[in-house]
């Protein structure tokens, strides 16, 4: 059948590892209602990966090394992330607005970059239209390490982190009694998201990278009601998605990666939604049924 | 003088109609705290024109914009849905939709043979401006010329068609469009028909957004329906004011951007054009950026600054 090469094999792994960050993380980002923030960070990475890639031609670096784009991706996320932050508190617009602004500024920024980088002679930009919509099949080892190692890292982190981050999440009065600094954790939180959408840009391209970090923390969450139990199937269910996705991407034909991965998670969602069996609709349907019969039994009994 | 109507002048033109009309709805988008529901519709444009195309087998303009209609009202039932079954937060509900829909129309494209029809991912994401070119765009007088005015590409009068519809719409429904942008309760306790304000809203916003589909693709029109009125925002408290003010922003952001683009590079001493799209984007967040430090209102009520 297929013959997964070691490439192959890789790409899924390191795709693994990234979706189980995006949904480590994402548990948190949708619990603290910060999803759509982090998908400004995303497409505010744009350019920010363009100037990278000039940058590194006028310095002689080979302009396509990952790391250096990511590097540039991560300031300019953490720029655009400082600019949502600083239009809602400062101006009278909404946050909605503000998000609004930076995703598509930056997104337009980006393409107008992209498109100089084509004029250039180097030609290299090929590389770079990967970073909206994604190519797990062009990652090369070195992307595989990289990214695999920053996924594992942000794990790491939350792992280290998660009874603080939980805490904050659902209580930040209690959090301030038993000495957790809640802007801390969220600016934890916020930083260690805008990692995994930069890290998750060559894989899931900008504009779907959010997706890993939303859907499956939401259908974890009809698995249990158990934040922790939600954080690691969420990690699980990002994982398989994401290396799948990377997988079917590499091997189908004119298969962007981002769009297969979320299809992937689309496809787990509405199995959850549907038949998990603590917060499904199936089990919520059966219980409701229960009660009635039980109030009908009652109301007969007196 | 010709090169710049065979090549600019209907790109031009585009621009300033779609910023418009994209404008005067983000005014009340904007108000209404619905800019995401409207990031959410232009990604959904895309797979509304997909479904429109396996439908019918072509890319009219009729079938597209009922297909991005439909498209847009499944975008937002479906966030209703999800919101009410799962008790996510709106902002979840509204990435899990847009995120799926837009990779369902991505593979779609991607799969389906579109080579004959001018669609494809790249200018679903950065549209075309660059490519409307007016062959028969001499000078002053064609524009007075029948036979020329002909030849324009389509999108023109489209998106004249469309401003027509769009304001129609604003004048006609006024009271209702503010009333329930204002105070939705007190709204619908005096008889005013608020979901159906809603949804007139909503479908013309999807709708717009495919016709500036062309002009700047499915991404960038986000940043048209919400810039200017932002930037509109911080300028005056009254809402007409605020939508002129929002109109002028709109059309020097769309004319800026495509002459920046166009002959911006040639000042510079390159040669090739950069994205108009794109650049209409960047000079729309510049324009925001300008009316955040200066404009007279933008402080906010509450909080420090």
């Amino acid at each position: 059948m297929f013959e997964f090469s070691y490439n192959t094999t890789l790409v899924a792994i390191g795709s693994g590892l990234l979706g189980a960050a995006a949904g480590t993380i994402g548990t948190f980002t949708v619990l603290r209602k910060r999803s759509l923030a982090s998908d400004a960070v995303g497409h505010a990475a744009l350019p920010g990966v363009a100037i990278a890639f000039m940058v590194g031609l006028l310095l002689g670096i080979e302009g396509r090394s990952l790391f250096v784009l990511l590097v540039g991706g991560i300031i300019a996320a953490g720029i655009g992330l400082y600019l949502i932050e600083a239009i809602t508190r400062h101006t009278r617009l909404n946050a909605d607005a503000a998000i609004g602004a930076v995703l598509s500024v930056s997104f337009g920024l980006g393409v107008v970059l992209l498109t100089v980088i084509q004029t250039l002679p180097t030609g290299g930009q090929a590389g770079l239209e990967d970073f909206i919509l994604g190519s797990a099949a062009s990652m090369i080892r070195q992307d595989v390490y990289l990214i695999g190692g920053v996924s594992a890292l942000v794990i790491g982190l939350v792992v280290l982190f998660h009874r603080a981050m939980v805490i904050t999440a659902f209580d930040r009065s209690y959090a301030l009694t038993s000495g957790v600094n809640p802007d801390r954790i969220d600016l934890l939180i916020m930083a260690l998201s805008l990692v995994v959408v930069v890290a998750g840009l060559k894989a899931a391209g900008a504009i779907l990278v959010v997706a890993l970090m939303i859907i499956p923390p939401t259908s974890a969450r009809f698995w249990t009601n158990n934040a922790v139990t939600q954080t690691v199937l969420s990690a699980l269910i990002g994982a398989s998605c994401a290396s799948s996705g990377a997988l079917v991407s590499a091997i189908g034909d004119a298969l962007p990666t981002g769009p297969v991965m979320v299809l992937l998670c689309a496809a787990v969602f509405l199995f959850s939604m549907i038949f998990a069996p603590a917060n499904g609709l199936l089990a919520n349907e059966r219980r409701r049924a229960q009660l009635r019969h039980r109030l009908r039994q009652a109301a007969r009994n007196d | 003088m010709t090169e710049f109507f065979q090549l600019t002048f209907a790109p031009l033109m585009i621009a300033v109609l779609a910023s418009c009309i994209c404008a005067l709805l983000g005014n009340f988008l904007i108000l209404r705290r619905q800019a995401l529901i409207g990031d959410a519709i232009s990604h959904t444009a895309l797979p509304g024109i997909v479904g429109a195309f396996l439908v019918t087998g072509t890319i009219a303009a009729i079938p597209m914009m009922i297909g991005a209609a439909i498209s847009g009202l499944i975008t937002v039932g479906l966030i209703e849905l999800i919101k009410r079954l799962t008790k996510i937060e709106p902002g979840a509900a509204i990435g899990a939709v847009f995120t799926t829909m837009f990779a369902l129309g991505v593979i779609v494209l991607e799969q389906t043979d579109t080579s004959g029809i001018h669609i494809d991912v790249q200018h679903a994401l950065y549209g075309n401006l660059e490519s409307l070119i007016w062959f028969s765009g001499q000078d002053f007088r064609s524009l007075i010329d029948p036979a020329a005015l002909r030849d324009l590409p389509v999108q023109i009068p489209r998106l004249l068609l469309i401003l027509v519809i769009v304001s129609g719409f604003i004048v006609c429904f006024w009271r209702p469009l503010v009333i329930s942008t204002f105070d939705e309760d007190y709204a619908k306790s005096v008889g005013v028909p608020v979901s159906m304000t809603g949804f007139l809203l909503i479908s013309l916003t999807a709708i717009t957004a495919v016709a500036c589909f062309d002009a700047v693709g499915s991404i960038l029109v986000i940043a048209m329906f919400v810039c200017p009125p932002a930037a509109a925002r911080l300028m005056t408290d009254r809402i007409w004011v605020q939508i002129l003010w929002s109109l002028l922003f709109a059309a020097l952001g769309g004319a800026l951007g495509v002459i920046l683009a166009g002959y911006g590079p040639l000042w510079f001493g390159f040669e090739n054009a950069v994205s108009a799209a794109g650049m209409i984007a960047t000079v729309s967040g510049i324009v925001l950026a300008a009316a955040c430090f200066l404009g007279p209102r933008r402080k906010s009520v509450v909080g420090a600054d």
